[in-house]
């Protein structure tokens, strides 16, 4: 009797354990487009953010690196030669045309040419470049420090954050909408003395593949937040309202806004 | 339930972190691996040098155009079809690093696998904090985990005692032997720790205020590949620890670790 109790209690034991088993792996799946559940992982984003601006001052410097260090080959990821015609045009006369507009919650909107920008004074920084895919590789860069710009064009008090709109289209589209890559980054992030707006990468004239004619470094997130070809900048209280309203092109695919890690 | 031959063994703490701890760390290392798969190559240093991969995973084509699954470890290449760089439909095959049944999601999306790695990666830390904590006010630590001189003199014995499958009954089972304790140690004091701070050292924002996180691994794609190997090592022994566990009597260890009571099989034979 003993035994029997024992057996009907073991196969119930497997069986739970193999239906847990089934269960968990396909609720996996399922929980990946369950929006409740997505919501409680996106939670986590949050923690890592309030956690990783407790746990690091506003303006730790990320490491530099020496010349030797440089990647003989950077990766270039995402668009390498963006299709739109009106950044291939600006691109053919070498940029000339090209102007960088700053606006939105500023109390003096501006537009910079790149001559004009070039004649702030310019930081240069050796630094690691880590894409969200894994790989990490390393540049040098020159360009104006975003706080100079901004120092420029004076945010107003209810600045939270800086959008970055660029050139490169990511999508056909088919129904006019509008698929440009775009990018923000928070206020404090901005004005971080490694943040800059480059126009040189090894020495050279930045090259289309990383962004020309300007791309943002943002040296303590990963390297889809640094945007490249930027057409413009605003600054917003909010990016709620803009385009999928993450703040960024990778974001309305649900990548996280805070790329610290 | 309570027979004189049984013994509570695991408290409801240790049952609890033990449990959550299963589920952090399976959900860890499938998301894990859907995240490499996004770029299934090694590399040691701060930078990935493209030409110079420790480990890659990827695919080529074989003499009648299939696709091919080869996995290079250094220079030597091994065909890895089916399981690593192709894996999926005997006949067409999808090219990806690890197969779609280990990693989570099962198709390739790195965001999604970002999302669940570091809500979980959250889960898993606060829960080892517990542990710890724990491990060392309840004293489990020097109670049940430290082996005693006496104990490490014995490696020899029990070393012989487990290649035969002879596992402790009665007074001795009332303890870990001595290898189990080395094995958790090995766990708890230097694979997580190492774990937990690889993946720290893989954020730009902290290797800004904390270098010396790139500086104990040599630089971030070091961390990354350690984080890899330790990620493989946790799951050895995680195949051992669950064979010695079916090995050394399945129901009564998975019993202690829900219920907490131990049979110590000196009544009768049911372990």
């Amino acid at each position: 009797m003993g035994m029997l109790k024992d057996l009907g209690r073991r196969q119930l034991l497997a069986r739970a354990a193999s239906g847990i088993a089934t269960l968990s792996l396909g609720g996996c799946e399922r929980l990946s487009t369950t929006p409740w559940f997505v919501n409680l992982l996106d939670s986590a984003e949050k923690v890592t953010q309030l956690t990783q601006h407790a746990a690091t001052g506003q303006d730790a410097l990320a490491r530099e690196y020496s010349e030797a260090d440089l990647s003989p080959i950077f990766k270039s990821n995402g668009t390498q030669y963006p299709s739109d015609a009106h950044y291939q045009a600006l691109a053919e006369t070498g940029f000339a045309d090209w102007h960088l507009e700053v606006g939105g919650l500023v109390e003096r909107p501006m537009q910079f040419s790149l001559a004009e920008l070039r004649a702030f004074p310019s930081r240069t920084q050796i630094t690691r470049h880590d894409c969200v895919e894994g790989w990490s590789c390393i540049g040098k860069w020159k360009g104006v420090p975003v706080t100079t710009v901004l120092d420029s064009v004076r945010p107003m008090p209810d600045a939270r954050y800086v959008m970055f709109y660029c050139a490169d289209p990511m999508e056909e589209s088919w129904d006019g909408s509008d698929s440009r890559y775009y990018e923000s980054i928070d206020v404090e992030g901005a004005y971080h003395p490694q943040t800059i707006l480059a126009y040189e990468m090894n020495d050279q004239v930045l090259q289309m593949p990383y962004g020309a004619p300007l791309r943002l470094r943002d040296e303590r997130q990963l390297g889809y937040k640094m945007a490249k070809y930027i057409m413009r900048i605003e600054l917003v209280d909010s990016f709620a309202t803009i385009r999928g309203g993450h703040g960024g092109y990778w974001e309305d695919q649900g990548y996280e806004w805070y790329a610290g890690i | 339930m309570a027979d004189d031959h049984q013994i509570f063994r695991h408290r409801l703490w240790v049952r609890l972190t033990h449990g959550i701890n299963v589920v952090c760390m399976t959900v860890l290392l499938m998301s894990g691996l859907q995240i490499f798969n996004a770029h299934p190559a090694l590399y040691w240093g701060d930078r990935s040098r493209f030409d110079r991969r420790i480990l890659s995973i990827g695919a080529a084509q074989d003499a009648q155009g299939r696709p091919m699954g080869v996995t290079s470890i250094g220079t030597r290449e091994f065909d890895t079809t089916g399981l690593l760089g192709v894996s999926g439909d005997p006949v067409e095959g999808t090219i990806r690093a690890f197969p779609a049944w280990m990693t989570l999601p099962g198709a390739q999306w790195l965001s999604m696998g970002r999302r669940w790695h570091f809500f979980f990666a959250w889960i898993f830390v606060v829960n080892a904090a517990t542990y710890g904590i724990m491990t060392i006010v309840s004293r489990h630590l020097w109670r049940d985990l430290l082996p005693s001189g006496s104990g490490l003199r014995q490696i020899g014995g029990s070393l012989w005692n487990h290649l035969r499958l002879r596992f402790p009954r009665g007074e001795e089972a009332k303890h870990y032997n001595v290898l189990q304790k080395l094995a958790y140690l090995v766990v708890l004091l230097a694979l997580g720790p190492v774990m937990i701070l690889a993946g720290l050292a893989m954020s730009p924002r902290l290797d800004a205020s904390y270098p010396f996180l790139l500086d104990i691994f040599g630089g971030r794609q070091s961390a990354r590949t350690v984080h890899f190997i330790v990620a493989f090592s946790l799951l050895g022994f995680t195949v051992i620890h669950i064979t010695m566990v079916v090995l050394s009597g399945v129901w009564n260890n998975l019993r202690s670790m829900v219920t907490g009571w131990y049979d110590l099989g000196n009544k009768h034979g049911n372990a």
